[in-house]
């Protein structure tokens, strides 16, 4: 395990870095007041000293604690709308690539109709179409009614190859159903693969939320960090100059990024050990 | 060309307008209200908003859209107004039209994304090659780490950390916009020149956040092509270090290159929403957003439905003129 991990360093640099927000944000809701994310909750405005160490902001969130209760949160809504995703996703792409025939070409010809249609505008038109606030897990769940689409695509051609390999035959020549099959061959070998795979479609899920979310489409009254973005883009905190504002919940966005990346880049190399390493 | 090809292609093409316009149609009525009708309403009483010509709107869209009339009627209405491209007035700015508006924006849109997207295939492509050149200088490959980095960031966080170091720091170019304010657009040096300092921060958000990937696919593409036989042997007939790079190698690995830039050239029109609002761009993305803001349906529709048009269209030709440039691609399924 260790020697393994010391080989694929990327794979621990992704860690460390979400290991290192999941410890921010544990270490901040044991020492930190995290009721304070809600306005006038502070005085407003003020750059960061010893009292507000993130400062606050114009409508008096003490900033520490929005960035400790938006990080898991918007996590959440990745890690949500990623594994709905990848469930389904997976299903899909078994029933299509094992079975084939009418469900595979419906399937396939769902997802390239559903592959060019640029994500952001049907999400847009959906949360706009929703009445009333939303919610963080509706906002998870919106994300999720496309997050099932690149998955499908991924793993079912994962799964069009390992459903040639000797074993399977062998399984399926003694006898097996094919739901046994499913289960007891094809499943066990794609898991790691399903993993990277979700992974990255976690960041992808954060990354449409965060979009959804800065052009106003999000949960007002959730302090997620797109949220955050979306404020200081309405108050332009940044003609103002208060840096401590914005800086924060972007620093954080990067590092959930390239550590979401640099893990299922590890997870990928893990999944497919013989393919040249693309980084 | 197959014949059975471009018609799968024409038929995919029409499939999917046909999705984005029902899309279009049905998702705000499914909540079982009629908010287009809503707002309308809602606009035409309240105060401070009101406009001449919103009992006439109201009338129009009671008329055409009316609650009496069956879905699938309202629904057949709207399809014929989609097929001719009349997406109405805008609401919120209401003598105008939604086309007109589209016709302002979509200009700044195209312009900012590809100049910026061409700029950034070439600027990455070239890394790239060098990244994978081994006889390349040493400070290519101190680049990689910050270029893979720069592009797990979402272009338009870059975008605001660069509005702050160099417009509101340093103050070395405009905070936003697409050309100074008061001014008019005209075709004079001096307002060309305000309009490309205004691009320079959007661009290079867009620019710098796509450089890492152009760069990780050639390199990728790079180390393929020097395993090649014809490489060996180039080198083994003491071919120049300078041609071996240029005539050799990357001339064999551009070719997929090329697809991917096509491809990105494809998503011109909803490429750069989000930094468009970041910088209040005058591009189509910042009307999409006060689209959102106002809750302007009809014009939130017209741009959804045009962003889509755009793209699909542009597929399609991509998906007609590749297998003309790359004999290899079948025109058989998989």
């Amino acid at each position: 395990m260790v020697s393994y991990l010391r080989r694929n360093k990327i794979l621990v640099v992704g860690m460390f870095l979400i290991g290192f927000l999941a410890l921010f944000t544990l270490l901040g809701y044991l020492f930190w007041d995290v009721s304070m994310h809600r306005p006038l909750s502070a005085p407003a405005n003020q750059s960061p000293t010893w009292d507000h160490p993130f400062g606050t902001d114009r409508q008096g969130r003490d900033l520490l604690a929005v960035i400790i209760a938006g990080t898991p949160l918007t996590l959440y809504i990745g890690v949500l709308a990623g594994a709905i995703g990848v469930v389904v996703g997976t299903v899909l792409a078994l029933v299509s690539a094992y079975y084939g025939g009418v469900p595979d070409t419906l399937i396939r010809g769902a997802v390239d109709v559903g592959l060019t249609i640029p994500p952001l505008l049907v999400l847009i038109l959906i949360a706009v179409s929703i009445e009333g606030g939303l919610s963080v897990t509706m906002m998870a769940i919106i994300v999720a009614s496309l997050s099932w689409l690149w998955p499908t695509r991924s793993i079912r051609a994962q799964v069009l190859s390992i459903k040639e390999r000797a074993y399977v035959q062998i399984a399926k020549l003694s006898g097996t159903s094919s739901l046994g099959v499913i289960i007891k061959e094809l499943l066990p070998n794609l898991l790691p693969y399903i993993l990277a795979t979700f992974v990255s479609s976690t960041a992808a899920a954060i990354l449409a939320s965060v979009g959804l979310e800065v052009l106003g489409l999000g949960p007002m009254d959730s302090p997620t960090l797109g949220m955050t973005i979306y404020w200081v883009q309405f108050n332009a905190a940044l003609l103002h100059g208060m840096w401590w504002w914005f800086l924060p919940p972007i620093i954080v966005i990067i590092m959930l990024f390239i550590g979401l990346f640099a893990t299922s880049v590890g997870l990928d190399e893990l999944a497919n050990p013989r393919t040249r390493r693309a980084v | 060309m197959r014949i059975d090809y471009v018609l799968r292609r024409l038929v995919l093409f029409v499939i999917i307008t046909w999705l984005a316009a029902t899309l279009n149609f049905f998702l705000p009525r499914i909540s079982g209200q009629d908010p287009v009708r809503e707002r309308l309403l809602e606009q035409s009483m309240s105060g401070g908003y009101v406009h001449t010509g919103m009992e006439e709107m109201v009338e129009r869209y009671e008329q055409e859209f009316g609650l009496d009339r069956p879905l699938w009627e309202q629904y057949l209405t709207y399809l014929g107004q989609m097929a001719r491209l009349d997406f109405g007035y805008s609401i919120s700015n209401y003598p105008r039209t939604v086309w007109s508006m589209l016709l302002e924006s979509v200009p700044w849109t195209v312009g900012l994304l590809l100049t910026s997207t061409i700029l950034a295939f070439a600027v990455g492509t070239v890394l790239g090659a060098l990244l994978a050149w081994p006889r390349a200088h040493g400070i290519v490959h101190f680049l990689f780490p910050p270029l893979l980095t720069l592009s797990a960031i979402p272009y338009f966080l870059l975008g605001l950390v660069l509005i702050y170091v160099f417009a509101f720091q340093l103050n070395w170019l405009p905070l936003f916009g697409g050309y100074e304010a008061g001014t008019f657009p005209e075709f004079s040096w001096s307002h060309i020149m305000d309009i490309l300092r205004h691009a320079i921060l959007p661009g290079a958000s867009i620019l710098l956040s796509s450089l890492g990937f152009w760069a990780l696919g050639m390199r990728g593409m790079m180390v393929t092509v020097q395993g090649e036989d014809y490489m060996t042997y180039a080198e083994a007939m003491g071919v120049k270090n300078r041609t071996l790079f240029f005539h050799y190698a990357i001339r064999n690995a551009l070719l997929p290159q090329t697809t991917q830039l096509g491809l990105a050239l494809s998503t011109i029109l909803s490429g750069a929403i989000l930094v468009e609002v970041i910088f209040s761009y005058p591009g189509i993305g910042t009307v999409l957003y006060n689209a959102i803001r106002q809750f302007d349906y009809f014009l939130l529709q017209g741009i959804i439905f045009t962003i889509v048009l755009g793209v699909t269209l542009a597929t399609l030709i991509l998906d007609l003129i590749y297998p003309i440039l790359d004999p290899r691609i079948t025109y058989d399924r998989q």
